[in-house]
């Protein structure tokens, strides 16, 4: 099942940051201040280069000389059809259908540069595990997200807490870039990000896209594997 | 040698480019530069540097930085040589870019600074435009600035690494309507080619076809409509771009767009 998803959803990946509405409010406060001065105009944008793909059920590794790891629940939007310069009212058209994302991070301690050392390791977006064609969903702007590490539920919030939705999000950034056939848009990681531990299973649930589970494995024991 | 990609009469054709700039397709027939279409030369992820330049970040009231700042660009925003590229709509400030690019030639994770040029499959050019009017602070430079649908012309073609024996020793010069507006060399890059592969191989996997684009020198300046920007790395190539109105913009990519769509239906 994973797989059409993997053969539709092949172009790039599109995060938005700071796009649930709790997580953008604590820290409104810092955004007043430098180096912010002023709190985002537009969407906060970052890539998740190609390398960083993975796939429901895949290992995540943690990096050697890392200290802490962070799963990113997110709703991603899979592009069906190319589109620049679309309408609010049009946008939706453009979209294929749904999955969910697992954008790993090292955690931030501040949005000034961009994140690519924290976001752009090998497999820290993983994504599956089906791709839910858009006709059957029916709000997605009300769907519930649940993080699970090792079975305990850690984090919960909806997709109807989003800053901006997804008609905004794909008008707002098809204004200066085409969003192409393929691409994928990474709708936001709500606030709680936890830590996460080599061993330790993933799992991601979104009403109506099922369950995307990941496990983290040391880099030390990834290369052992990968020798023998 | 130089390779580079190209469409003639819709297809995509990978080429050797011979003097003057004429290309020679693998059939043998040969084309001149005005015949074909340049496409950009690689298409992978390229890691843009910002403030690699001494000069630069003074001239940007920034202190040089101790390790790489690097933002992502993703293929959406590169066209190719002889190629436009848009100034948006009551803007202040746009301006180009001089940069020499490295292109990734095979797989390359954990690679040491030594070794480093081996995985190269050679050199290219970009012109970096950036909108400064869309700035923000949040993951700068924003990809409002720096991500834009046709605003990265990359090319015209990739050169050997072989036959760029002095990567660290290239002059760099921006002409706009033949007017020299930006010089500077590659002797003043802060981290340099081999340093930024170690750097970036050492926490992720850079894959064949990704870019290096190494930052731009001091002599920035607004370019508009009608602008000829010719960017230039010596030894390497001489990108040439025209700035056209956002108006223009899009009526030539619908244009594009239609006639593509109506090949595919045909």
């Amino acid at each position: 099942m994973s797989r059409a998803l993997h053969e539709v959803a092949t172009g790039t990946l599109f995060g938005v940051a700071l796009n649930y509405q709790g997580l953008l409010r604590s820290h409104l406060e810092s955004f007043t201040q430098p180096p912010y001065q002023k709190p985002p105009v537009k969407p906060v944008l970052f890539i998740k280069t190609p390398n960083t793909r993975n796939v429901h059920g895949g290992a995540v590794i943690y990096p050697q000389g890392v200290e802490r790891l962070q799963p990113g629940p997110a709703l991603g939007v899979v592009i069906g059809k190319s589109t620049s310069r679309v309408s609010v009212e049009n946008a939706l058209q453009h979209v294929a259908g749904y999955t969910i994302v697992n954008e790993f991070s090292l955690p931030e301690d501040s949005y000034y540069r961009p994140a690519v050392k924290a976001k752009c390791r090998d497999g820290f977006c993983a994504f599956g595990p089906e791709l839910v064609p858009a006709a059957q969903v029916r709000d997605p702007h009300d769907l519930e997200l649940k993080l699970w590490v090792n079975g305990e539920l850690l984090q919960r919030n909806s997709t109807a807490n989003l800053v901006r939705g997804i008609p905004q999000l794909i008008a707002d950034i098809s204004e200066f870039m085409t969003l192409h056939e393929g691409d994928v848009l990474i709708t936001g990681t709500p606030e709680g990000r936890v830590d996460v531990k080599p061993g330790d299973r993933i799992e991601v649930e979104i009403s109506g896209l099922g369950r995307l589970a990941n496990h983290v494995v040391a880099e030390e024991i990834a290369a052992e594997v990968a020798a023998e | 040698m130089k390779h580079a990609r190209i469409r003639y009469q819709g297809q995509v054709h990978e080429v050797v480019v011979n003097a003057p700039n004429s290309v020679k397709l693998a059939d043998g027939r040969v084309l001149a530069e005005d015949q074909v279409e340049w496409l950009p030369p690689a298409t992978g992820s390229m890691f843009a540097l910002g403030l690699n330049y001494a000069d630069h970040a003074a001239e940007l009231a920034f202190k040089p930085p101790t390790e790489p700042l690097v933002f992502i660009k993703s293929p959406g925003t590169y066209t190719g040589h002889n190629q436009v590229t848009w100034r948006p709509d009551n803007v202040a400030y746009m301006h180009y870019e001089c940069e020499l690019v490295a292109v990734i030639g095979k797989t390359a994770r954990n690679v040491k600074r030594e070794d480093a040029l081996d995985y190269l499959a050679g050199y290219t050019v970009c012109n970096d435009y950036a909108i400064r009017d869309y700035l923000e602070n949040y993951y700068r430079p924003n990809l409002r600035v720096k991500n834009r649908d046709a605003t990265t012309p990359v090319g015209p073609w990739i050169v050997d690494v072989a036959d760029v024996p002095e990567p660290n020793r290239l002059k760099l010069r921006t002409w706009v309507n033949g007017e020299l507006r930006q010089e500077g060399s590659t002797c003043d890059m802060i981290f340099d080619i081999p340093y930024l592969i170690e750097y970036l191989s050492s926490f992720m996997t850079l894959q064949p076809g990704d870019m290096i684009a190494t930052g731009t020198p001091e002599g920035l300046s607004d370019v508009v409509p009608g602008d000829e920007v010719v960017v230039e790395v010596e030894g390497v190539g001489r990108l040439v771009n025209r700035i056209v109105s956002e108006a223009e913009f899009f009526r030539i990519k619908t244009q594009h767009d239609t006639q593509r769509a109506a090949k595919e239906h045909a």
